[in-house]
């Protein structure tokens, strides 16, 4: 039997067969696939980490630092270890020979201070939070319970919770070289001159509240040890970064550790990490030559997962009369919290290139600097550094429309960069390959209804309505795509920007693709399989998608900062062009043709002109008989790419929010929200909807409900859901989104990336419409989140005789729409008082 | 140890739990039924949304002693075979879900909303799912995929009347 069973008649089985799959040409870009994903979660089948169950397994639970600062003087796990379960017991003291500092991949600048940071505290804790010692036992009840009986003798430190006290001479040290890490400078053009004897000078400060990215899956970890070789399962959005950074990090040699991230559910930056508990499990495991878990719970995860934002911005715009914009200068303290992670002081750089926004200007000065505080470290958290900037340059401007009267989407048009003159070469030094600011923001304002609002804004003015009517407009664009990996190179980031992938024809005509992208909800699945579908001719449903395993996708760079597709779905698309090549070279050899006569079409390669061909699944099938390949045909129809693009992506879009305030319950409700995003060409317009929707909910989410909160001895007090607000379904209205397409021009695909955009663009825009709607108080801003109660105190601050317009018959018509020349035409409400905010010249 | 009977989705199991086990870590770590995740430990995100005798509730929320003599149905027991239930195809038809972590929990807890409404306004299914948090989706999804649901639901139920009423030959 075995001697007759060649490949030959695997091969004629296989097409003789029904499995052999046939070709299409149906286009799947741009086609609004339902997801494959979708199967395994709503059947409940799905792998997170938590389900994995291994034999013999032992859970982990840590104790953590009650206080934010504080020396360890003594740990005693004696009492521990005898509890009923309990396998060991650690503490920092024990791994600390073996326990290599958590890494900093992105030391901004030369002189950056990188502390030591051990993933169980040794001698010190620096905040709430920290790990002191662990417990690892039968079950994670009886591992919870002997966390009671480890006994820490802790003198106290001084706490430091706020960035400019933690600067200022005398302030506790969160480190021995004190509080500052770093400071980064950047600047283009002349902002002296910009900023001498400018006609205006709007100059503000804004508050970036600490977030809590809030992932719906806590953090999980398993690992496990065949005494050679050790697996990690971490719900992690970075398992070949995280590979590389745990075998330095633990001494575990790269080859013998494999990484999978299995289902994840959500990340949002928050899971871009290399985590304490993940070195920790693979210690712990290499001592006791047992597989562990540990799964983190809710209020541990509030505590540490890394936090998001917490910046301190100062904003300056120098402006003439008719509103242009001459310079900007920026002035940023970012809160590193306790320590420098994976990313921590590349945050707010990444935002220093983005707080030009969509504008022209001759100058740009940025000044960041880094300080460390007594709390949880601060990393990337959805946008990183990009709505920070946003947010500041959009509510700077909107305060210059305010001050000159203008309506605020007109100061936009006059500074914007036009249609024509892409590819632009911002202040920063970007260039903004492609954009259409116009197009974007007139279909926003024709599906907002514009006007309208505005008439019954002035209404409610007029009446002095106790519910206002606020307007907010934010235009945007970011930068996605991170590489390129030269960019990344000269701003000192520790790794490259490219992305792999393989393809390969299997041998009954089905596909595998390898991609190095990790998802956790965007879709890869279903857009990779689309894009394979098109290039290759093959049916949708003939493609699988692998990835997140180091075994498997050998290589790659994961997944954040809206990358994959514009990245890695590149590498797919090039890895398919070259199959398609070695297709082409076998059925010119079988057609007995010309490479140059083969035409491709509909998932076959013809003859041109002639009735003869050959599907690209019986070339698959014929590279594996092997049996009559041209030479040097090496067998098999695969293929690998790398791409690095050559530029970022810039997506771009204008939302519009409108939003009733109740000025005497401080209350607020959005009436309407309006979305409109250009990411480029589209492959799933399903899934790329999603993702606004999700993006929008979570810039609204920082307008208006969330704050991670520490108290002034470094204690968190938003430890849970209940005192984190994450908006629920009834806190959020429907959105209205809608798209321009204009094609990125720096990949074949025209994408752009759409993960962040909606979180960038959202949290302005509610903002702006919660000031529009409290102008006539004399209200200027509103701090974030803006709670019902702050809402109402700063209009019951404003005071009695605060209503300041519209004061007069006549200035209730002062805005006279987008459109109109007209835009030194009045608007006289609370202008008249802030015009002492231009200071002009330097400061 | 007390010893407690439950029925979940169809088989009968006898388990004996300690008196502070959580439902949700019998279903999960004992059964095997990992399809229903948890997402805090405060009762407040809905991920752990099972059915309990017909009712939805937070299986973290819910000691494995008061489910004895109970039947839970989770989500893995909501197909029928290999059909879907009209819930879980309208969640994947609206794209409802991306990550999918809530996804269990917020069919649950959706299926349940209906039992009062069958034919809910966005806003009765915006007030229904507020213990449900979705980080990902921004809800404009859900709410599409919960009315839509609702209307294949009741198309069914209409359908299997009809079938009933059909006298069999
Ligand atoms: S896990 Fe049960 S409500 Fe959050
Ligand atoms: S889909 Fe991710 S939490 Fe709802």
């Amino acid at each position: 039997m075995s001697e007759q069973l060649d490949a030959g008649m695997i091969a004629e089985q296989i097409a003789e067969s029904d499995q052999l799959s046939r070709p299409t040409d149906a286009r799947e870009i741009g086609r609004a696939r339902r997801r494959k994903e979708d199967a395994r979660l709503v059947t409940g089948r799905t792998t997170w980490t938590d389900n994995i169950q291994l034999p013999g397994m032992l859970y982990v639970a840590f104790l953590r630092s009650p206080m934010a600062h504080a020396r360890i003087t003594r740990v005693d796990t004696s009492a521990a270890r005898t509890r009923p379960g309990v396998v060991a017991v650690y503490s920092g003291q024990d791994f600390a020979d073996e326990q290599g500092s958590l890494p900093c991949a992105w030391p901004v600048t030369e002189d950056i201070v990188i502390p030591d940071h051990p993933p169980m505290a040794v001698n010190e804790v620096r905040y709430a939070g920290e790990a002191v010692a662990c417990v690892v036992a039968t079950d994670r009840y009886k591992a919870a319970d002997a966390l009671e009986a480890i006994e820490v003798d802790y003198e106290p430190l001084e706490a430091v919770v706020d960035m400019t006290e933690a600067l200022t001479e005398g302030s506790p040290k969160v480190h021995e070289s004190g509080n500052k890490a770093f400071t980064w400078k950047f600047a283009g053009g002349d902002i002296d001159a910009a900023f001498r004897d400018a006609p205006v000078v709007i100059d503000r400060t804004y508050v970036q509240q600490r977030l809590i990215p809030s992932a719906m899956e806590p953090r999980a970890v398993v690992a496990t040890t065949d005494g050679e070789t050790f697996t990690l399962y971490s719900a992690t959005q970075i398992p070949h970064v995280l590979r590389v950074m745990l075998a330095l990090t633990t001494g575990i040699p790269e080859h013998r550790l494999r990484v999978i991230a299995p289902d994840v559910g959500g990340g949002f930056g928050s899971k871009l990490q290399v985590t304490a508990e993940e070195v920790l499990g693979l210690l712990i495991t290499r001592r006791l030559g047992k597989p562990v878990k540990w799964t983190e719970s809710r209020s541990e995860g509030n505590l540490t997962v890394h936090h998001g934002r917490d910046q301190l911005q100062r904003i300056s715009i120098a402006a003439e009369r008719d509103g242009r914009i001459r310079g900007v200068r920026v002035d940023l303290l970012a809160d590193m919290g306790a320590y420098l992670m994976l990313v921590t002081p590349g945050i707010p750089i990444l935002g220093a290139f983005m707080y030009n926004g969509i504008y022209k200007m001759d100058a740009y000065d940025f000044t960041c600097t880094g300080v460390f505080t007594t709390k949880m470290p601060t990393d990337a958290y959805r946008g990183a550094g990009r709505p920070e900037a946003t947010f500041a340059i959009e509510r700077a401007v909107d305060e210059l429309a305010h001050e000159l009267g203008i309506d605020p989407i007109e100061v936009r048009r006059r500074n914007w960069i036009t249609h024509e003159e892409f590819p632009y070469t911002t202040i920063c030094g970007l260039t903004y390959d492609s954009g259409n600011y116009e197009a974007a923001t007139d279909k926003a304002l024709a599906l907002f209804g514009y006007d309208k609002l505005r008439a019954e804004q002035a209404d409610r003015r007029d009446r002095r309505d106790p519910v206002q009517l606020g307007i907010g407009v934010s235009t945007f664009t970011e930068m996605c795509g991170l590489a390129p990996s030269r960019v990344l190179g000269s701003l000192s980031y520790g790794a490259g920007g490219w992305e792999h992938s393989s393809v390969r024809m299997l041998p009954t005509g089905k596909v595998e693709v390898i991609t190095g992208t990790s998802p956790h909800g965007q879709g890869h699945e279903t857009a990779w399989s689309q894009i394979v579908a098109d290039t290759l001719g093959v049916p949708f449903d003939d493609v699988s998608v692998l990835h997140g395993d180091t075994s498997i996708s050998h290589k790659g760079m994961d997944t954040y900062g809206s990358r994959s597709l514009v990245v890695g779905g590149i590498a797919v698309l090039q890895a398919c062009e070259k199959v398609k090549d070695k297709a082409r070279q076998l059925a010119a050899h079988m057609l007995e043709a010309s490479a140059d006569d083969i035409e491709f079409a509909g998932g076959s390669f013809n003859v041109r002109g002639t009735g003869s061909g050959k599907t690209i699944q019986e070339l698959a099938l014929a590279t594996f008989a092997a049996h009559d390949l041209p030479d040097g045909f090496e067998p098999g129809l695969d293929a690998d790419a790398t791409f690095d693009p050559d530029n970022f992506s810039f997506p771009h879009g204008t939302h519009l929010c409108a939003i009733e305030v109740d000025t005497e319950t401080g209350e607020s409700k959005i009436r309407s929200y309006v979305a409109v995003d250009d990411v480029g060409s589209v492959v799933n317009p399903l899934i790329v909807e999603g993702q606004v929707h999700g993006g929008i909910a979570q810039g609204i989410a920082q307008a208006l409900f969330e704050e991670a909160v520490y108290d002034s001895e470094g204690n968190m007090l938003t430890t849970t859901m209940a005192d984190y607000l994450i908006p629920s379904a009834s806190d959020l209205p429907d959105f209205t989104t809608d798209r321009t397409e204009t094609p990125a021009t720096s990949n074949p695909l025209g994408v752009k990336g759409v993960g962040e955009a909606g979180t960038i663009a959202s949290t302005p825009a509610v903002v702006n419409a919660i000031v529009d709607a409290l102008r006539p108080y004399g209200v200027h801003d509103v701090r974030m989140p803006c709670t019902p109660e702050r809402v109402w105190r700063t209009v019951a601050e404003a005071g009695e005789t605060a209503w300041a317009g519209p004061p007069s018959a006549g200035d209730t018509t002062a805005w006279v729409g987008p459109t109109a020349a007209g835009d030194t035409t009045a608007w006289v409400g609370p202008t008249a008082a802030e015009g002492t905010e231009s200071e002009g010249g330097d400061r | 140890m007390p010893r407690i009977t439950i029925t979940v989705d169809g088989i009968t199991y006898q388990e004996d739990v300690e008196p502070r086990l959580l439902l949700v870590h019998l279903l999960r770590d004992r059964l095997g039924k990992t399809g229903t995740p948890i997402g805090c430990d405060t009762g407040n995100c809905g991920a752990c949304t099972v059915m309990l005798d017909g009712v939805s509730v937070k299986s973290c929320s819910v000691l494995a002693v008061q489910s004895d003599e109970s039947d839970v149905v989770t989500i893995e027991g909501l197909a029928r075979g290999n059909e879907w239930h009209p819930m879980q195809k309208a969640f994947h038809e609206e794209h409802a879900l991306q990550c999918g972590y809530c996804t269990p929990g917020m069919i649950m807890a959706a299926i349940d909303l209906l039992r009062d409404d069958p034919d809910p306004s966005e806003e009765t299914v915006r007030e229904g799912l507020e213990g449900n948090l979705c980080r990902c989706t921004g809800y404009c999804n859900i709410v599409r995929a919960v009315r839509r649901g609702a209307r294949e639901m009741s198309q069914r139920s209409a359908g299997e009347r009809a079938e009933q009423e059909v006298p069999t030959p």
